[in-house]
């Protein structure tokens, strides 16, 4: 017989947190910052290879680092630290043990040895192939077995997550139904088994491939791969969108609208997401209009609708959370009193507002069949990725993080003044780097390539003169967001080795190295429910119980339709293409 | 029944399907309407709009379209211009254009305002055709041919940039189209210029 699982109470949320399921979580984070610190220096290397005036990298290494960054960024930092959400919200929010600890080592392993086995053919040099591997460039068979561990060993989670909560149901630890972040969580990990059976459907034939053992269709491989690459991105969505949740509740006691208006956004997710692969083939030879336009519009945009919807409930739950503890005054006091030094609470709002504004917007604008003529493979694709998942999930992860710090690993958070600037300059950086590049995509600029003066081309291109001066902001904004980036590694690293413990915590006093959601934990008064009442009896309008929200919302509405007919306007002036 | 006021760390408990509040059903349906119109966007171009990316989409194989282009270039070359030849089409021809690492064969000369179907297809990996300065863009898939029906209405010396990676080489792999203002009946045909 096993021992019973030993558990410890927090003190400040009131959790039972199992000891294995914490080990778990932090070696996992700890994994994805080591990732993260990877693909930032990764990312250094090729911004000044980019910015023409510096042009760091020679040819070869330019095309390998680039890799190295896509892999280490988008699947290792990434994906570890959604590992260590997953064992996270199905143990701690729901109150129960990791049903299954040492398939869970197992797991991390087949991870880790997968992530290294990929970057070191990616460093040696055997898999000059960047991240999409697009068949048939070759890499070594080494390459493609890697990742299919790393797959196997992802997929090996979300069944652990699914297990943890039937044991949670089961045992009844929690009443009721799910807490929403955890069903969020739950969404990813739907998504992330649908993305895995892609990523299996395309990598093992590749690998066969790679033996010489069986052929692979250059479209077909496009088309699965990016079943897999673009519903990965659909679990950072989820897996983000999640965090926004916990992050609002935690900072500043955010509440839920309306369960079932939030709910339903996710199903959505699930329902319409795989489809995104068609964002990819839009300009391909593969298929046909009818389900070009089926698939970019994950069946007329119901997935946007999804994000439209969480776009108006996170903001919304944050300001009537505000309002219920008494910042009821005009449209905007919620925010203009909200904690702007508290880096959780600031990396959540960049985060929601560089997602939606720069990542949505562009997003579905892009992805639009004939509009993808002008953007396909010009540095407006990176441009816009790079606002959401960057800006968008990776600036949430950072935001929990901060309160992962002293909630799981128990320690202050190290260089706290570095830590409060610190989603401002990444959010900065990221905010000139997406918009500069979206707009050097405009004149045509390639991505992925080593050298837009041509120098060594048989023809001469010349590009507008601005396109210098607008990839020397690329650099700027690409430095200066890599810099938040190993800010924020040297916070972690700091923090969780060397960190100084955490030690008593007094509510309401406050505390040096430690986020104020935490000291002075936004709990709402007892009469909650009478002001909730109050507030929306109050609102009779159509703006209802959070007006600055429909402010807000309507904003971001009409900036879109701005960016969508332009880019339809600009569409009209180029060749006649039937 | 009510659900207590919670955020979403807590179980709700009882029942939370529940009607929401005007102010959320208005936003839900204004963002309803406004994916309608995202959607509508697409059929409405395939109508009234002159970018569509459907084309003529077949099967090949990279010798069968390697021997296409060769007849293309043998039936209408018109010089050369380093080493790669020059083809000058009719109007309404089928134009092929083969893409391999790290060339785009032949140069094209095209006249303006005049419908060609300009083949794309690679000989060996993916490439990418992006027409410099108009900034149109389309993925080249070996084994497919990309037939589209294109009609240049600006003239001038303009340049394909390919912006898939292919390998090494990929950032010298640029290709010339070169389109002419249609001759009129009264315009000499301009002889060999230096």
């Amino acid at each position: 017989m096993t021992a019973p699982a030993v558990f410890r109470t927090c003190p400040v949320l009131g959790r039972k947190i199992h000891d294995k399921a914490e080990l778990l979580v932090k070696v996992n984070a700890v994994t994805a910052v080591v990732s993260l610190l990877v693909g930032a220096i990764a990312a250094v290397l090729v911004v000044l290879t980019r910015w023409q005036a510096v042009h760091l990298l020679p040819a070869v290494w330019f095309y390998r680092i680039l890799g190295v960054h896509g892999m280490s960024m988008l699947i290792f930092w990434i994906i570890f630290f959604e590992m260590a959400v997953l064992h996270f919200t199905s143990t701690a929010l729901v109150d129960t043990r990791c049903c299954a600890p040492k398939l869970s080592w197992f797991a991390y392993g087949l991870m880790l040895v997968g992530a290294i086995v990929v970057e070191w053919m990616m460093w040696s040099g055997q898999a000059d192939v960047l991240f999409t591997s697009y068949v048939p460039l070759r890499a070594s068979p080494w390459f493609y077995l890697g990742i299919i561990l790393f797959a196997v060993g992802a997929l090996i989670v979300t069944g652990i997550f699914f297990a943890n909560l039937v044991v949670a149901k089961r045992e009844k630890t929690y009443e009721g139904s799910l807490p929403l972040v955890v069903y969020g969580a739950m969404t990813a990990a739907i998504i992330a088994v649908i993305t895995l059976l892609h990523g299996a459907a395309i990598y093992i034939p590749t690998f066969l491939w790679s033996l010489g053992l069986m052929k692979v269709d250059p479209e077909i491989y496009r088309l699965i791969w990016w079943a897999l690459g673009h519903s990965s991105q659909q679990i950072n969505v989820a897996a983000m969108v999640s965090i926004w949740y916990m992050l609002g509740a935690l900072t500043i006691g955010a509440v839920v609208l309306n369960e079932k208006i939030s709910r339903s956004a996710f199903v959505l997710y699930i329902l319409f997401i795989s489809m995104a692969s068609a964002h990819h083939l839009l300009v391909d030879p593969g298929m046909g209009p009818a389900w070009k336009v089926a698939n970019t519009s994950y069946f007329m945009y119901m997935a946007v609708l999804a994000s439209m919807i969480h776009g108006f409930t996170v903001p919304a739950g944050m300001e009537l959370g505000m309002r219920l503890r008494g910042y009821t005054k005009g449209t905007f006091e919620w925010l203009r009193k909200a904690p702007w030094s508290d880096p959780g609470f600031s990396a959540l709002v960049f985060s929601v507002v560089v997602f939606g504004f720069i990542g949505g917007i562009t997003g579905v604008t892009i992805g639009t069949e004939q509009i993808n003529m002008i953007v396909h493979n010009t540095l407006r694709s990176p441009g816009h990725f790079h606002a959401t998942v960057v800006s968008g999930t990776a600036m949430a992860f950072m935001g929990v993080t901060y309160y992962v710090i002293p909630l799981v690993f128990r320690k202050k958070v190290a260089f706290w003044k570095l830590a409060k600037i610190q989603p401002y300059l990444f959010a900065l950086g990221m905010v000139i780097f997406t918009m500069s590049m979206t707009f050097a995509g405009s004149f045509g600029v390639p991505r992925r390539h080593w050298d837009i003066s041509f120098s060594q081309a048989p023809f001469s291109v010349q590009f507008n003169p601005a396109v210098d001066l607008i990839l020397a902001f690329v650099a700027l904004g690409g430095l200066m967001a890599a810099t938040g980036a190993f800010i924020f590694v040297a916070i972690c690293v700091k923090s969780v080795f060397f960190g100084e413990p955490l030690g008593t915590i007094t509510k309401g006093v406050a505390m040096y190295g430690v986020p104020q959601g935490i000291w002075n934990p936004p709990v709402h008064s007892k009469d909650v429910e009478q002001r909730n009442a109050e507030l929306h009896a109050a609102a009779t309008g159509w703006m209802g119980p959070a007006p600055g929200t429909m402010v807000l919302v309507l904003v971001f509405l009409a900036a879109f339709a701005l960016y969508f007919f332009t880019n339809w306007k600009i569409l009209s002036s180029v060749w006649k293409i039937g | 029944m009510h659900i207590d006021t919670h955020t979403g760390l807590d179980a709700p408990k009882g029942i939370w399907w529940k009607p929401a509040h005007k102010a959320e059903k208005t936003w839900v349906a204004i963002s309803f309407a406004w994916c309608m119109v995202l959607f509508a966007m697409m059929p409405l171009w395939h109508w009234k709009g002159g970018q569509i990316p459907s084309g003529i989409r077949r099967r090949t194989t990279p010798e069968a379209y390697f021997k296409r282009t060769q007849e293309f270039i043998k039936q209408y070359r018109v010089g050369d211009d380093r080493g790669m030849p020059i083809v000058a089409p009719p109007p309404g021809a089928d134009v092929y254009l083969a893409a391999m690492t790290y060339q785009w064969t032949p140069i094209l000369k095209l006249q303006k305002g005049k419908e060609y179907v300009l083949h794309l297809s690679s000989l060996d990996m993916n490439h990418g055709f992006s027409l410099y300065p108009v900034n149109v863009n389309f993925q080249v898939v070996p084994g497919y041919d990309y037939g589209l029906r294109v009609t240049p209405t600006s003239s001038g010396d303009f340049r394909v940039i390919c912006n898939e990676f292919c390998g090494i080489g990929h950032h010298t792999m640029v290709g010339r189209v070169i389109i002419e203002d249609a001759p009129t009946a009264t315009a000499a045909t301009p002889g060999g210029a230096p």
